[in-house]
């Protein structure tokens, strides 16, 4: 009886070991890539265990890429292009990637596995990325459909973006979200301000962010988001200025103005901000305030419909009409552009034909 | 006779005797790999690789170790041996071809867990198969249940956009054309049966 035991357990456990042995032998070689080095730009070197992904490889080395999806391959955010050291394109990638960035070999590096050498290329401002938590400090109501969210920054306490430059905001699970959602919007408060991101977010009828922010989120709450990202900042020139924006597409010129004002920068500014009536008008005595503390701005608001009520004196019409009787020539003219993808597309028609060439009109794609 | 025993057990494991369609073993795969050709061919060839190999190791295993005192072992130290073999191949495909292992996705590690694999090396003692049979029969299990997951991705292709009445969609058509499909196959039976 007792020696029936001891051949069990002794059987089972020499198979368990012969089985754990093959294992081990198997981890140390087929799946160890050892060390390998990534060469950032040229510049940086990396030097990393080889085996995981590169998007969560550059995170743990604090390099941020922008994914909304946490890495499951569903969102397509993460793309790098990965100059050396890369196998071909995986079918996870295909959804994500058009023909000509397959061309230029750009991936999804959270699809990439690292196993051996790599040389790799991501824009300059990704290594300013952090991820931040923080809590909010204040919700108020622009208009009946724009809230202006005021995150006190926690850990890290301090962000540091030039004027214009928008952040990713996490939406946590909820009603309309099975998974966190990340969502850009651009940063309306000054940069001066490194303690507080301040958001400007107009309700989108069932959007999943929007709704969240409306509805659900409160004074007290914590948030995460991601950033700084994007090229919409204003451009070191002494060319005049022509800012244009609707709606909640004020928040990025705003920070861009109030920047302007705190570094006295003096150049001739224009803003024209559309709306349809009065009630879709926001911060207008900050608006104002800014021709004062500028020394040659002008803030035009443009009505498309106003009603009887709104006993509006200022100017009517579409703002496209409105920059066209405005604007008198587009010569050593820039343009910032802030808004719905219908109204840029507009707006870009008519500052081209009044002499902007392309490369100086400047706009955020969101959408 | 051992030759073209394993030779019958072979065929009669892919089509009169399949795994899938008489056993019903190996279906929650089946139900969830179905929905496209491409993924069923890469897990159909994954299992068939693993259902082969597998089987051959238990044969020896069980035949060399487990013979005549320790046969009750066999669920415990099948499943072992099938969890480690599927873990080194995961290594392999991942090292060898990103491709292949992106495309497999879960359903390889699953392979696992997979109850036709452990089926096949259960059904190859009940049935006293010897070492060369134990082999084709794990190989042609493999086979079989790889057909009857391509023949079945095939089918879900062109039922996409069949209208199917509610309650129904998703599994419920599914179990129902395997169901369908299990009844075809015994037609096979005609040609060669298994003891």
């Amino acid at each position: 009886m007792l020696n029936e035991l001891f051949q069990a357990v002794g059987i089972l456990s020499a198979i368990s070991a012969v089985l754990s042995l093959l294992m081990v032998i198997a981890d140390r070689t087929i799946a160890n890539y050892g060390e390998v080095t990534i060469t950032i730009n040229d510049e940086k070197k990396l030097t990393v265990q080889g085996g995981s992904t590169l998007l969560s490889t550059l995170m743990s080395e604090e390099i941020f890429i922008p994914s909304a999806c946490g890495g499951r391959g569903s969102c397509g955010f993460c793309k790098v292009r990965v100059l050396e050291g890369a196998g071909d394109t995986l079918p996870t990638e295909l959804p994500h990637l058009s023909e000509e960035e397959r061309r230029n070999s750009i991936r999804l590096s959270c699809q990439l596995k690292i196993k051996k050498d790599m040389k790799i290329e991501i824009p300059e401002e990704l290594f300013n990325v952090k991820q931040f938590r923080g809590v909010v400090a204040r919700i108020r109501d622009l208009t009946y459909d724009i809230k202006e969210i005021t995150i006190r920054l926690l850990e890290p306490a301090e962000i540091s973006f030039k004027a214009g430059q928008y952040v990713q905001l996490e939406t946590p699970e909820y009603e309309l979200a099975d998974e966190p959602v990340y969502r850009a919007y651009s940063v309306s408060s000054a940069p001066s301000r490194k303690d507080l991101v301040e958001l400007e977010i107009r309700r989108v009828p069932n959007g999943i962010c929007t709704t969240y922010v409306h509805d659900y989120l409160k004074e007290g709450d914590a948030v995460t988001l991601n950033g700084p990202y994007g090229e919409f900042y204003l451009r070191d020139s002494t060319r005049r200025i022509v800012f244009i924006a609707g709606g909640s597409g004020n928040a990025p010129i705003k920070s861009i103005l109030s920047d302007m004002a705190e570094k006295k920068i003096g150049r001739k500014a224009l803003y024209f901000f559309g709306a349809r009536t009065a009630k879709d008008l926001f911060l207008q005595e900050e608006m104002k305030a800014f021709e004062e503390q500028l020394s040659d701005f002008t803030y035009i608001p443009a009505l498309s419909e106003p009603v009887e009520e709104d006993n509006w004196g200022g100017e009517t019409g579409l703002i496209t009409d409105v920059i066209d009787r405005r604007l008198d020539t587009g010569e050593e003219t820039e343009a910032y552009l802030c808004g719905s993808p219908g109204m840029i597309a507009a707006c870009i028609k008519v500052l081209t034909a009044k002499g902007i060439p392309e490369e100086r009109i400047y706009y955020d794609k969101f959408a | 006779m051992t030759f073209l025993g394993a030779f019958a057990v072979f065929f009669a494991a892919i089509f009169t005797n399949n795994i899938l369609l008489t056993n019903y073993l190996g279906m929650c795969s089946f139900l969830s790999v179905s929905r496209e050709v491409k993924t069923s061919v890469g897990l159909g060839a994954a299992v068939t690789f693993v259902m082969a190999f597998t089987s051959a190791i238990n044969w020896a295993v069980y035949h060399y170790l487990l013979v005549p005192d320790l046969v009750y072992l066999r669920y415990i130290v099948f499943i072992v041996v099938i969890a480690a073999f599927v873990q080194i191949v995961e290594m392999i495909i991942e090292r060898v071809s990103d491709v292949l292992y992106a495309a497999l996705g879960i359903f390889l590690p699953l392979i696992t867990v997979n109850c036709a694999i452990l089926g096949v090396s259960l059904f190859m003692v009940i049935r006293e198969y010897t070492f060369l049979q134990s082999f084709a029969f794990g190989l042609g299990s493999g086979l079989g249940w790889m057909l009857a997951i391509i023949a079945m991705a095939g089918i879900r292709r062109k039922i996409a956009k069949s209208p199917i009445p509610r309650g129904l969609e998703g599994a419920g058509i599914t179990l129902i054309i395997a169901g369908i499909m299990a009844m075809a196959f015994v037609g096979f039976s005609g040609m060669i049966t298994l003891g």
